[in-house]
């Protein structure tokens, strides 16, 4: 598989990155390298090996269904680029 | 050409738990917006989500009440997609290895067209996985502002369970049924309040066509947006035309997503965020696996109340309702509870259940109040249905006597007594009755006797209102019958 500018760019736009040309030339040749690795590990037999989706072998971590105080509007909003009243304020959403 | 729709549904419930899936924030609704925000559900740098516990229970209770296997290790996955009301960039959802997988429920198909009785039909479902809503956008005026949007996040990690139903139906009104028989279930189970307006049971339907007797699937169009059980059939139904308009006009379904619009009764496309479907899901390294073990499953399923079906073929079994009475009276498990109360307290099945389906249920949707809220005790119903079977009243005066206790709450025994309605079996003083209504009305007693029997009818209607409804019916067909025939 070969990366091309074209994939990078896709990538790129489903995360909302904005990149030159040549940083897309730039990026296209690292995956490849990256994707040309993980070719390489795919020829390891791995039969019988539960795939690993966590470093760390641990399981069920809950918390009890009970309310503890949220952290208030001032400090929610604090970060907030833009608000108005209570609410973030973000540029007009058309559905 | 004739065309066979194929409608596959997914329901987004919303569990009641206190606090939201991955954080302790309040789910209460209708707070100031943003107030019931923390860093997990603002989606803030280096917080870490850690879930409730109850929402993994309530997910095992309907996996189990449809029939569903539960999966003993699953994982939580990112779905990568930007919008304002997703703080974090992506959702936290199931994906691969959902918590419940392969169920079904089946749904009764009435035929109007045909001589057979209802015929059940089995509805796969594919998986139920947990998830956590997204927050809530307002548009144009809101805060004094009259343009842009405006994000409340009390509603983001707010839990969801997502039902995806295999595309089994093949109708509207099927999919209609299979969607109230979920909603009977999920209400039934505690697990969601059910209501629809507030987006508490959401549905998305999946719909395509195929001609006929064709087993290649059509393109679908997924329709959003649709919050009545009436929307759901609305929308359905323009969808199947649309698609039929469509390919006869020598056009082609394109996949996408669509909005109803409930005023118009159209769906229309929806152009936002649909540009690119692909979610890159990956698992999330911050929630570790879940592990469900037979002894959790069990225990869970000692919890489970009895299902509305179960409890309908008990109902018929036991208490011997025939099937309609059954049915009607495990509408909701509030109802079935308001029966069951009854009957344990003395009444007889069928008669608590006729008044329950009849009486109870006008004045409660005559006056908008629920069943729980009903100002008539199980334990009332049953003694005012005592004083029927006991004689002391008649069934026409109990009428007057269950409005009476509706609106000051007094028991049936003391309004009987205030209001001197004891029924009349007296034989002479309904004798009295009698006599003075065969003397005013000669002309019809002649008709009875020259063979118009019909007339009988005339008599027993005079007799009651002459005693105001206190006269017992027995007594007074008795007596008028040996008095008419001379």
């Amino acid at each position: 598989m070969k990366m091309t500018a074209a994939d990078v760019e896709h990538i790129a736009r489903l995360a909302r990155l904005e990149l030159t040309p040549g940083e897309k030339e730039l990026f296209a040749g690292q995956m490849d390298a990256i994707l040309g690795y993980v070719e390489k590990l795919k020829g390891v037999n791995t039969e019988g090996i539960v795939p690993t989706s966590h470093a760390v072998p641990m399981e069920n971590a809950f918390r009890e269904d009970v309310v503890r105080p949220s952290i208030g509007l001032e400090k929610a909003l604090a970060n907030a680029p833009d608000r108005a009243g209570t609410f973030f304020a973000v540029p007009n959403v058309i559905e | 050409m004739k065309y066979q729709p194929v409608i596959g549904l997914e329901v987004h419930v919303q569990l009641l738990t206190d606090t939201k899936i991955f954080c302790g924030c309040s789910t209460r609704f209708g707070a100031e917006p943003n107030s019931q925000t923390c860093p997990v559900c603002l989606g803030l740098p280096g917080a870490l989500p850690v879930l409730n516990k109850k929402v993994v229970e309530f997910a095992i209770k309907a996996g189990l009440s449809t029939n569903c296997s539960i999966t003993p290790r699953s994982i939580f996955a990112r779905k990568n997609y930007f919008y304002p009301d997703l703080p974090k960039g992506y959702q936290i959802s199931q994906f691969e290895d959902p918590i419940c997988q392969r169920g079904w429920l089946d749904i009764k198909i009435t035929t109007p067209d045909s001589i057979s009785a209802d015929s059940v039909k089995r509805i796969g479902i594919t998986r139920i996985h947990m998830e956590e809503d997204a927050g809530k956008l307002v548009h144009g005026d809101f805060s004094g502002r009259d343009d842009g949007s405006g994000v409340d996040l009390n509603r983001a990690c707010t839990p969801l369970l997502e039902v995806v139903s295999e595309p089994d139906l093949r109708s509207s009104d099927e999919a209609v049924v299979y969607l109230k028989q979920l909603h009977q279930i999920v209400t039934w189970l505690g697990i969601c309040d059910g209501n629809m307006e507030e987006g508490s049971f959401r549905c998305d339907a999946n719909v395509s066509v195929m001609p006929v007797g064709s087993s290649t699937l059509g393109t679908r169009a997924e329709i959003k947006n649709v919050n009545s059980f009436k929307f759901v059939k609305q929308a359905i139904e323009y969808e199947i035309q649309r698609q039929i308009d469509l390919i006869e006009d020598g056009g082609t379904v394109v996949q996408e997503t669509r909005l109803f619009d409930p005023n118009s009764g159209k769906t229309r496309s929806m152009r936002s965020k649909e540009e690119a479907h692909d979610y890159r899901y990956f698992p999330d390294p911050d929630l570790v696996p879940l592990v469900i073990n037979d002894q959790w499953i069990e225990r869970v399923r000692q919890e489970l109340p009895e299902l509305p079906e179960q409890r309908q073929h008990r109902f018929m079994a036991e208490l011997g309702l025939p099937p309609y009475d059954a049915e009607v009276l495990t509408a909701s498990r509030a109802l079935a509870e308001y029966f069951e109360a009854g009957v344990a307290a003395g009444g007889n099945a069928k008669a608590v259940g006729n008044w329950i389906m009849g009486e109870i249920t006008r004045t409660l949707n005559d006056s908008g109040t629920s069943i729980e809220a009903c100002p008539i005790t199980p334990g009332e119903l049953a003694e005012l249905l005592k004083l029927i079977d006991n004689g002391t009243i008649s069934g026409k005066i109990a009428k007057t006597v269950f409005d009476e206790m509706w609106k000051s709450g007094k028991t049936p025994q003391i309004i009987v007594e205030e209001q001197g309605l004891l029924q009349v079996s007296d034989s002479g003083a309904i004798e009295q009755i009698i006599d003075d209504i065969m003397a005013a009305n000669t002309g019809q007693v002649e008709e009875y006797r020259g063979g118009k029997e019909k007339v009988f009818g005339f008599f027993v209607g005079q007799v009651m209102k002459a005693s105001k409804g206190k006269a017992n019916p027995a007594v007074v067909n008795e007596l008028l019958l040996n008095k008419l025939k001379g």
